[in-house]
């Protein structure tokens, strides 16, 4: 059985939370800078230069790309063969969050739901664990900001809606969200599973590459037709027109109970914060 | 689109040449408050006090900025999404406040105050703290300090670039998404 520190991942945690808040991802600025070329309004291209302007700036001067740092959400694969040692993994990353939010001077945005009191440090973090084949600890973090994620929706389709009835919520939802998400924004959906895991796996594609294609070329299709549709409703970057109201649409399909058809909308704003490490 | 350098406290005549579109550069002081400091100060107004700032001619920035670090007057501090103050836009546009700004959708209670009162509702891009932040030179907690990122401030503003979504005549400038044309 191999042995992680309990160090190691307390340090990882802290790093990522930095490191995603202060640079943009290179296939975010890639996506821009195409969005930049094909747009033709001169309002959208404003808001796109603005927006990579942001990023350079945030990289020379480690302020954060944006000033909400999100709520700590983790998606955490623990290899069967190994074990971290001197402390619980869920506090460990709690601590880590601590540390990154505190040292990067990241807005702690985690409060209690009713007296709106405000933890004090970022914390808790949202975790979801699995359990894998191997020896690795792979810790997947994600800024999620509270503008975009107010956004998002889950609902549970009759099975006679099908194809059809996931395409039209997915994209009215989009249409009705406009300016609010910080768009363009990447949208992640969950079709299957049970309610709640619906909304699990729309939200883990989010951690995927804005340039990936889904290995399963129905499912690719099925992305493509669905960007396709929502870019079709011209709201544009920061809603105020264009051909870029999304960068991409990232679909997890899994199966479900023959009575269901489970479906959630995840809306992550253009930053599209996120960072994976593997001890 | 025209454009326009604008100070506060903003005038009845600064407000009406606006127009959905128009880019604004506003200069002087302007009050961050966001959800719970909008509350705070609906609780000051119920109770017959003061409010922790002048409210004629103001700018509400709705936004909660990031920690400053050394050698910075403000952390990162673009807007925050504008809906979730429409509860309470029209009675502070009653009572004086010419403008407001975030980002995102406004009720139709807001649009009908900003006429009735003459006032404005400003975009800056969401997302983009970092560089907004450059245009904020100084940034003083002057109530509410137990509420953190949510607390007012004072924050004097130079050249901040702004874009006019929702005019005192009705404009908007936000585009109503084409459904038809996305699910054909």
């Amino acid at each position: 059985m191999r042995e992680i520190q309990a160090a190691d991942v307390v340090e990882a945690v802290a790093k990522m939370c930095i490191k995603a808040n202060t640079e943009l991802p290179q296939d975010v600025r890639n996506k821009f800078e195409q969005a930049m070329e094909e747009e033709t309004s001169p309002s959208a291209k404003e808001v796109l230069r603005q927006l990579l302007e942001n990023a350079d700036l945030s990289k020379e001067t480690k302020l954060p790309l944006c000033q909400d740092c999100g709520l700590a959400v983790f998606y955490i694969e623990v290899g069967d063969d190994c074990k971290v040692v001197g402390g619980n993994l869920r506090e460990l990353i709690n601590e880590g969050v601590r540390k990154g939010y505190d040292e990067g001077f990241l807005r702690k945005s985690a409060c209690d739901p009713l007296t709106r009191a405000n933890t004090g440090d970022g914390t808790p973090a949202v975790i979801h664990f699995d359990m894998v084949p191997g020896d690795k600890l792979k810790i997947a973090y994600m800024a999620k900001g509270g503008g975009a994620e107010n956004m998002s929706r889950v609902t549970m389709l009759a099975p006679a809606q099908g194809w059809e009835g996931i395409k039209k919520f997915v994209v009215e939802r989009v249409a009705e969200a406009g300016p609010n998400p910080c768009p363009p924004t990447v949208i992640g959906v969950g079709i299957g599973g049970t309610f709640e895991h619906a909304a699990k796996i729309a939200k883990k594609g989010l951690l995927r590459k804005l340039d990936d294609t889904n290995p399963d070329p129905e499912i690719a299709a099925k992305e493509k037709e669905l960007e396709e549709a929502i870019n079709k409703l011209g709201i544009g970057p920061m809603g105020l027109g264009g051909k870029t109201t999304v960068l991409g649409v990232k679909l997890t399909m899994e199966p479900c109970h023959l009575a269901s058809l489970p479906l959630a909308v995840n809306v992550q704003c253009h930053s599209q914060r996120h960072e994976e490490v593997e001890l | 689109m025209a454009e326009y350098k604008l100070n506060t406290p903003l005038t009845d005549e600064d407000i009406e040449q606006l127009k959905a579109g128009d880019v604004v550069f506003l200069t002087g002081t302007i009050h961050s408050a966001r959800d719970a400091a909008h509350k705070k100060l609906m609780e000051l107004l119920d109770a017959g006090k003061e409010l922790p700032f002048d409210l004629q001619g103001s700018a509400i920035y709705y936004v909660g900025p990031s920690p400053a670090p050394p050698g910075r007057p403000i952390g990162s501090a673009g807007p925050t999404t504008s809906y979730r103050m429409d509860t309470y836009a029209p009675r502070l546009h009653s009572l004086g406040m010419k403008a407001s700004i975030g980002k995102g959708k406004r009720s139709d209670e807001v649009k009908a105050a900003m006429k009735e009162h003459k006032g404005v509702y400003f975009g800056a891009t969401g997302g983009a703290g970092a560089l907004l932040s450059n245009s904020i030179v100084e940034s003083t907690v002057i109530a509410f300090d137990e509420l953190g990122p949510e607390a007012i401030r004072a924050m004097k503003v130079k050249d901040f670039p702004l874009l006019v979504i929702n005019d005192c005549h009705g404009g908007e400038l936000y585009v109503k998404p084409d459904l038809d044309a996305a699910l054909q």
